[in-house]
Order: C-alpha cells, then sequence, then structure tokens
C-alpha cells in the first residue's frame, strides 16, 4: 500500500458480505451498551449519533470520491434549518416527516454545493468550498425571521414517533430514534459504496481522467455523489434539530466543517467505519476537555489534527484495519 | 473499403508552432494501422487532437460518418472511439476483474446503478474473465493493480480498450515501458483484437511495427509524409531522410 | 463624487495590505506546491508581536515592525523544517489537514498569551491623521499602506526577474529536479523564499492592522480571501496577485459601503462568482 504520511483511503479489499453484517452487529452491541452504561449521558451519545450522519456524508464526498471540501457543514445546517423551520414556523411537528424535509433540505444544499465546488480543482475547489459554507452562514443569518439569526431557532417540539414514543426529558427516545436511523442509513450506504456507481466514485478518486476515457462523466456522478451525501447530511441535521430541539448557526459554520473533517480523517478515510469511529473517539475526547474554554479546545484539534497527519494518517481505523491485513497475509 | 473513421485537415498551433499540418487519414473496419514518426513528430498531440482532449484550430473527425468534431472526450468514447494511455492510468487500488467489469457496465449504461455489487451480476462476471483469459491476466484477476507488473499493467490497459467494444481503437505506445522479453504478450494480446475492428497504434519497437501493421503512415514534424504499406515505407526517400537525417544517407549511399 | 473617492482609497489601501500579505502565500505555493491554509496566522503572528512591542514595551512603529517580522520569520523556520517539509507533494487533502491544525495552534496559542480582544499597534505621529494630497484628504496610514504595497511590488519584482536569486527560485519553480541537477540548492531556496513570505505576511499584518484589527480569529477570518488572491492571481505571478487584490479589495469595500448589512454576503457571493468565471485563474494557469 502506499507508502509515507499520506493520508489515503483504505484499500476495498474486504469485501464480503459478512464483514458488513458484523459490523452493523457491533454498531448494535455498541449502541446498546451505550444505552446502559450511560443512562444520564444519553444527550451526548445522541448528539454523536447526529454528527456521525454528518461525517458519513462527508466520508462519501472525500473518502470515496477523493473532493477535498471545508464546506460540508452546509448540507448539515440545510437540512437542520429545514426541519426546524417547518416545525417552528410551519407547524410540521412529525418527526418523520421532519426528518424527511430535513434529508430534502440537504439533498438541495448539496445540489447547490455540488454544483458551486466542482467548478473548480485544486486550491479553487478548496476556495469555493470555503466561500460557500460562509456564504450559507451569512445567508442564515440574516434571513432571521425564519432561523432566528444569531439566537437561533427554537420552539421545535415534535410529537411523540408513530404517536407512541414520546420525547422524554432523558432522551432515550431519541437516542433510540437515532440508532434505528443511524442503521438504516449506514446499511443503504453500505450497499451504495459496493454497488456500480460506488466503484465508479472510488475511480472517479483514483484517476479521473482514466473514468472520463471510459466514457462515464465524471461531474455529473460527483454532483449525485452530492445529493446523496446531502440526504445523508441532512437527516443527521434534522435528527440533530429534533432531538435538541433547536437550531444554532454553528451547524452552518466553517469549523464544524473543520471538526468533521478532522473526525473523519482520525478515524479514517473511505471506510464508513472509520467515520463513526473518528467520530465517537473526537467527540468523547472534546466531552472530556469541555471544561476548558473553546481557544483551548481548538489548539487541541489542531494539535491533533498534526499528529493525525504524521503519525497516522489512515487515521484509527485505517491502521487498525492494515494491522490486520498485514497480519493475516504474514501468517499465510 | 468502407470508411469508418475520418480525420480532415487536422490543423493545430500552438504559439508559434505548428504542431499538426494539415493532417488527413482514414480507417475502415479491420484496418491495422501504425503511426510512426521521430520523437516530436506530434504523434500524441494527433491522438489527443483526435479523442477530444485538445481543440484544434480546424478540420473535422468524423466516426461512421458522423461529425464528432465538437464532442467532448467522454462523448466520443462512447461513440466507439477508445484510446489507451502511453503511460498506464489506472486504478491503484482496483484489481483487474473491478476495471473490467467497471468498463463493461459503464458500456451497458449500468455504471450509474447505486445498489448490488457486480460480483452478483453472472453476465459481467463472465464477460469479464472472459476478456481477462484472452490477455493472460486471470490469475492477477482479484490483486490490486499497484501490486501487479508494469506489463501486465499495460495488457490490462488493452483489456479495458476491449470491455469497452470500440469501432476504433487508438494504441498510445502499448509496449512503451514493458521490458523486451515481454514484448510477445502485447503481440499476443493484439492479435486477439477483434476482426472488424479498427486499430491505429503508435509505436517506437519497428519488430513490433512490421509484426502488425498493414499500413504505415509516418509522421514528421506534423505532417504525414507517408501512408502506404509497411515495406515500402523502409523503402521510401523522404522516411529514410527524417529518421536517419540528409547527411547518414549521403554517407550510406556512398560507402 | 466624494464616497466614490472614499471607496477608491479604501479599496486600494485594502488591496495592498492584501497584496503585502498574499504575494507571499503566492510565491509559496507556485514554488512548493503547498497549499498553505496557516499563512492568514503568519501575518496575525507579525501583529500580535508588533502590538506586544509597540503598546506594552512601548518601543517605537518602525522597530516593532522589523521585531515582528524577524520574531515571525524566528518562529516559522522549525515550522517549516518539521512539518511543512513533511508534506511537500503530498495530496492536497494532507496538505489541507496540516496546514489547518497549524492555523487552529496558532489561534489557539495566540489566544491563551494574548487573551481573546483586539490588539491595536499604536500608529506613530507620522501616520496618524489625515494628510491633504491636493483636492482631498487621505488618512495617513492608508496611504502609507498604498505606498508600501508598491515599494513590495517592486521590490519582489527585481527581486524574482534581475537577481541571481530570482533566478533559482524561478528555475526551481518551473523544475525543481532540473534545478537540483544544475546545481541549484533547491532546499535552500525553499528555505529563504518561505523566510520572505512569512516576512511579508507578517509585515502586511502589521501595517495593515487598522483595517484587518488583530484578534486570536484573525487566521481564520482572512483565510478565504488570501487563497481566493493566489487562487484567481495565479501562484507565483506577481501582476495577477496584484490585480486580484485590487479587485477583492474593491468587492469588500464596496460592499461594505453600500450594502453594510449584507457586506459579508455580497462578499463571498462575489468571491464564487470570480472563482466561477476564473477557475483556473485570471492567467488561465491551473494549480
Amino acid at each position: 500500500m502506499s507508502a509515507g504520511g499520506y493520508v489515503t483511503a483504505i484499500p476495498a479489499q474486504t469485501r464480503s458480505w459478512w464483514h458488513d453484517l458484523i459490523g452493523i452487529a457491533v454498531i448494535l452491541i455498541a449502541a446498546t451498551a451505550g444505552y446502559f452504561l450511560f443512562p444520564d449521558n444519553l444527550a451526548l451519545l445522541t448528539r454523536m449519533i447526529a454528527i456521525m450522519l454528518l461525517v458519513l456524508s462527508l466520508d462519501l464526498v472525500t473518502g470515496y470520491c477523493g473532493v477535498a471540501t471545508l464546506g460540508h457543514a452546509a448540507l448539515f445546517g440545510g437540512g437542520a434549518y429545514a426541519a426546524g423551520i417547518a416545525a417552528a414556523h410551519f407547524g410540521i411537528t412529525e418527526p418523520i416527516t421532519m426528518i424527511a424535509i430535513g434529508a430534502v433540505g440537504g439533498a438541495l444544499a448539496g445540489l447547490i454545493s455540488g454544483i458551486v465546488i466542482l467548478r473548480g480543482h485544486g486550491l479553487a475547489q478548496l476556495v469555493l468550498s470555503i466561500a460557500i459554507i460562509h456564504l450559507f452562514h451569512e445567508a442564515a443569518n440574516k434571513a432571521s425571521e425564519y432561523t432566528g439569526g444569531s439566537d437561533g431557532l427554537s420552539g421545535i417540539t415534535p410529537d411523540p414517533i408513530l404517536g407512541l414514543f414520546e420525547f422524554d426529558l432523558w432522551g432515550r427516545t431519541a437516542y433510540v430514534f437515532g440508532i434505528v436511523l443511524l442503521l438504516l442509513v449506514f446499511i443503504l450506504l453500505r450497499i451504495l459504496v459496493r454497488s456500480p456507481f460506488g466503484m465508479l466514485c472510488q475511480g472517479i478518486r483514483q484517476d479521473p481522467v482514466r473514468v472520463s476515457a471510459m466514457g462515464a462523466s465524471v461531474k455529473l456522478t460527483l454532483i449525485k455523489m452530492y445529493v446523496i451525501s446531502g440526504l445523508v447530511a441532512g437527516v443527521g441535521g434534522a435528527f440533530n434539530a429534533v432531538s435538541t430541539q433547536v437550531v444554532g448557526l454553528d451547524s452552518l459554520s466553517f469549523t464544524n466543517s473543520a471538526e468533521a473533517l478532522v473526525m473523519l480523517v482520525l478515524g479514517g478515510v473511505g471506510s464508513l467505519y472509520g467515520a463513526l469511529i473518528g467520530t465517537v473517539a473526537f467527540v468523547w475526547i472534546e466531552d472530556l476537555v469541555s471544561a476548558a474554554n473553546p481557544f483551548h479546545w481548538l489548539t487541541i484539534v489542531g494539535a491533533l489534527l498534526i499528529a493525525v497527519v504524521l503519525f497516522a494518517p489512515k487515521g484509527l481505523y485505517g491502521t487498525a484495519a492494515t494491522f490486520v491485513e498485514r497480519y493475516r497475509r504474514g501468517s499465510k | 473499403m468502407t470508411t469508418l473513421f475520418e480525420v480532415d485537415h487536422l490543423q493545430k498551433t500552438f504559439g508559434g508552432l505548428n504542431v499538426t499540418h494539415d493532417v488527413s487519414l482514414t480507417l475502415g473496419k479491420g484496418d491495422r494501422v501504425a503511426l510512426i514518426g521521430p520523437n516530436g513528430a506530434g504523434k500524441t498531440t494527433f491522438v489527443n487532437l483526435v479523442t477530444g482532449h485538445l481543440r484544434p484550430d480546424s478540420g473535422k473527425v468524423l466516426m461512421d460518418g458522423e461529425d464528432i468534431s465538437t464532442f467532448k472526450p467522454m462523448r466520443r468514447v462512447r461513440a466507439g472511439l477508445v484510446r489507451s494511455f502511453q503511460v498506464t492510468r489506472l486504478f491503484a487500488e482496483m484489481t483487474p476483474e473491478e476495471h473490467v467489469s467497471l468498463a463493461i457496465l459503464q458500456r451497458q449504461g449500468k455504471s450509474g446503478r447505486m445498489a448490488g455489487s457486480f460480483q452478483a451480476m453472472p453476465d459481467v462476471m463472465q464477460e469479464t474473465y472472459e476478456i481477462l483469459e484472452t490477455l493472460n491476466l486471470t490469475a492477477l484477476g482479484r490483486v490490486p493493480v499497484s501490486e501487479i507488473a508494469y506489463g501486465q499493467q499495460r495488457l490490462l490497459e488493452i483489456a479495458l480498450a476491449l470491455a469497452l467494444r470500440p469501432k476504433v481503437l487508438l494504441l498510445d505506445e502499448p509496449a512503451a515501458g514493458v521490458p523486451h522479453s515481454d514484448t510477445f504478450l502485447i503481440e499476443n494480446a493484439l492479435a486477439q483484437l477483434p476482426a472488424d475492428l479498427a486499430v491505429l497504434m503508435i509505436e517506437h519497437d519497428m519488430d513490433l511495427v512490421f509484426r502488425f501493421a498493414k499500413r504505415v503512415i509516418v509522421l514528421a514534424a506534423g505532417e504525414i509524409i507517408f501512408d502506404g504499406l509497411p515495406v515500402d515505407a523502409t523503402n521510401d526517400v523522404r522516411v529514410r531522410e527524417v529518421y536517419l537525417g540528409r547527411e547518414l544517407i549521403n554517407l550510406m549511399e556512398m560507402l | 463624487m466624494q464616497t466614490f473617492f472614499s471607496i477608491g482609497v479604501d479599496a486600494l489601501a485594502y488591496g495592498m495590505i492584501l497584496f503585502i500579505i498574499s504575494i507571499g502565500l503566492s510565491v509559496t505555493m507556485g514554488l512548493m506546491r503547498v497549499i498553505n491554509l496557516a499563512h492568514g496566522a503568519f501575518a496575525m503572528i507579525g501583529g500580535y508581536i508588533a502590538s506586544y512591542a509597540a503598546r506594552d514595551l512601548g518601543l517605537g512603529y518602525g522597530l516593532a515592525i522589523v521585531i515582528a517580522v524577524l520574531g515571525t520569520i524566528i518562529m516559522a523556520v522549525p515550522l517549516e523544517r518539521f512539518l511543512y517539509r513533511r508534506i511537500y507533494g503530498a495530496p492536497e487533502l494532507t496538505q489541507v489537514l496540516m496546514t489547518i491544525g497549524i492555523t487552529f495552534c496558532v489561534i489557539g496559542l495566540a489566544n491563551y498569551v494574548f487573551g481573546p480582544t483586539l490588539k491595536t499597534i499604536p500608529l506613530p505621529a507620522g501616520l496618524q491623521g489625515p494628510v491633504d494630497i491636493g483636492f482631498r484628504t487621505i488618512a495617513a496610514h492608508k496611504l502609507f499602506a498604498i505606498g508600501c504595497g508598491v515599494v513590495v511590488a517592486l521590490g519582489l519584482w527585481y527581486l524574482i526577474e534581475r537577481t541571481s536569486f530570482g533566478v533559482k527560485l524561478r528555475a526551481s519553480v518551473d523544475n525543481t529536479a532540473m534545478a537540483a541537477a544544475l546545481g541549484v540548492r533547491t532546499k535552500i531556496v525553499y528555505a529563504a523564499s518561505f523566510a520572505l513570505a512569512v516576512g511579508l505576511a507578517a509585515f502586511g499584518g502589521v501595517i495593515g492592522a487598522e483595517l484587518l484589527p488583530v484578534e486570536p480569529y484573525y487566521a481564520l477570518r482572512y483565510m478565504v480571501t488570501f487563497l481566493v488572491v493566489v487562487s484567481v492571481g495565479g501562484a507565483g505571478s506577481i501582476p495577477g496577485a496584484l490585480i486580484a487584490c485590487l479587485l477583492l479589495g474593491a468587492i469588500d469595500t464596496t460592499g461594505r459601503y453600500l450594502v453594510p448589512e449584507y457586506g459579508e454576503f455580497f462578499f463571498y457571493l462575489a468571491v464564487i462568482a470570480i472563482v466561477w468565471v476564473f477557475p483556473r485563474g485570471l492567467m488561465g494557469r491551473a494549480k
């Protein structure tokens, strides 16, 4: 595999179905453990789930398609505000509908972001991604009638799910709802990355010229992936709105985008599992350090990034996967 | 011969340099043509112009009578014009099986499918392994490309071209970078190409050229100076001049 | 008419400050091919050092500038040696991550050492107040900024086009391996160019402190702006950077004068529009 401190995607060599079944089983077990081990901390775990969806969506675009973007929070925030506005201003408080609306909002944000960002390559692409997150942020800031501006959007009171499960103060309903959403999305994404479309995207990351020499449209494929990514991020944003009952401008911030990228790289790009692990590690560390003021946290994030690039470019999951692969090959 | 592929008075100038000067040629079904010429003659530029990676100043490209001059590269591939690259362009982390299957799926218009693994599609897998078999790559089917030898990577490039079922195939130095002992692999692969496919091959390896080509086109300084039988090419005065230089020929004739 | 003139002067001053800060980024991007998101952080460090020197130590403005530039370079040298060298030639994502990490660390440390408030750099008497140029008056520090910008542009042009260092620099930009094979000590060229870039950034950070206030989020706030200059102007091009800076200066200033409530929104929209129209930069060069 490629040498040096480069942040590379994890090789798609382990491709058997039952790897995924094991993976899903692990997620279920971890989720159940979380429920029983941290009953007073479910709000934190629920927040983790929402962010996992954002980081998963980022993995699609960065890990699988190779688009480096610092503006991905726009898709998350698009979903969050769509769901929040639907609830607070239009009285749509049925949770599953809110999630659906959020997905559409995220997809729309994804479409716009994708079209803008893919206009450039290299530095221009990065610049466009930064510009677009700031643009979305400012737009939300100014449209304060709908979004609440810098005060945030509150007054989101979701109905009981399916009319039966009320959102309780301990966050149990929200947590289980989140796990179900996460598993559904995750399973669909595993199917997606194995599909011909998924392979095409990975091809685009590895050599876009070869892809168009095969007769496939690179730009169209990437935009489709951006829309899918928007659906996922939108679900995450909407879930965040439903579970915390508030939507803030920070969901549309550059810092949010950058942190999502840190989480993804920390866990390992290009595997979906890395996205999950990276989020858990990062949010957990953040919680530990949360007593410190925001600037200390920023320094820690920065140091973490530098450390990952220098010492563990494949991330936690990627490095582990490489060890396992080498062990398997060595013992043959 | 029914004309399958036609290039009409192609012209390209870079700054003050005329890299392609009034180049015209035609290819028919089953043609086996070699495009040769000294370094810097403009052969790869020609391929880039014809495949749509470079825009010509004037001139036309026609496929099956259809004017494809304004088509983007991707559209030309779909029209049946496929090229291979002088320096291998493959997906380092994917296996030959995945490469060929992806090409097949793309040809079938199924590469946008968002569910179902290609390994569960029996017709795709069968065709994939048929193609890999023709090029002796079956054993390496599931090895990532970054781990297979360069000569075999070149073969995979040809396999990809085959999978796309082109009408016209442009091979840009298929034997480049391959150790001389392995050139026969490339030759065997070329022999397996479908009979009605028109093939234009750029090459420097003269042995390969003369064994493969039924027609030779010589490009020098952006111009075609010869278009005819291989054996006549070696005897043509202009060709010899371009390769050997006027003074050396004088010397040879003197000795 | 008065407004037009005011916008013009402000835009020119702002554009020149951007130029002084960004030209270093443009050169190092063209040379080392590193996407350096931390460049703004160096400008910020320069501003902080100058503020400390001038306000807390009571030193003169000129001396503060010198200390700021030297201090920033001294801090940047180990960064180049131990961090940047590891990412030359690395894939884009790797460079983005590393340099964002550096940026975050610098912001955090700046806040830790200097606190979150805005830092001013007291101007010397000569630069305070307005200057009468005949038909109008301009703030002296803006005129100073414009003047410095012109000097930097000319100085750099001279350095790159007329000196032997410039020849080596241009050769290394064109083809590093070849230049090294011809005997150019490319590592030294890199290090010297990096020091120059950082020094210029620090200088710009100091003299631009009236227009770009020094506070911990400075490095993030103007990150896009510096990157757009390089993207639109083309890495390594002095005229390109100059045009891009003046353009951005004009847009930002016009926005702030005419639509102050939507200033930022307008600015980012304009950035997207410019990059959309010139995805390969003004000069048509790809990255």
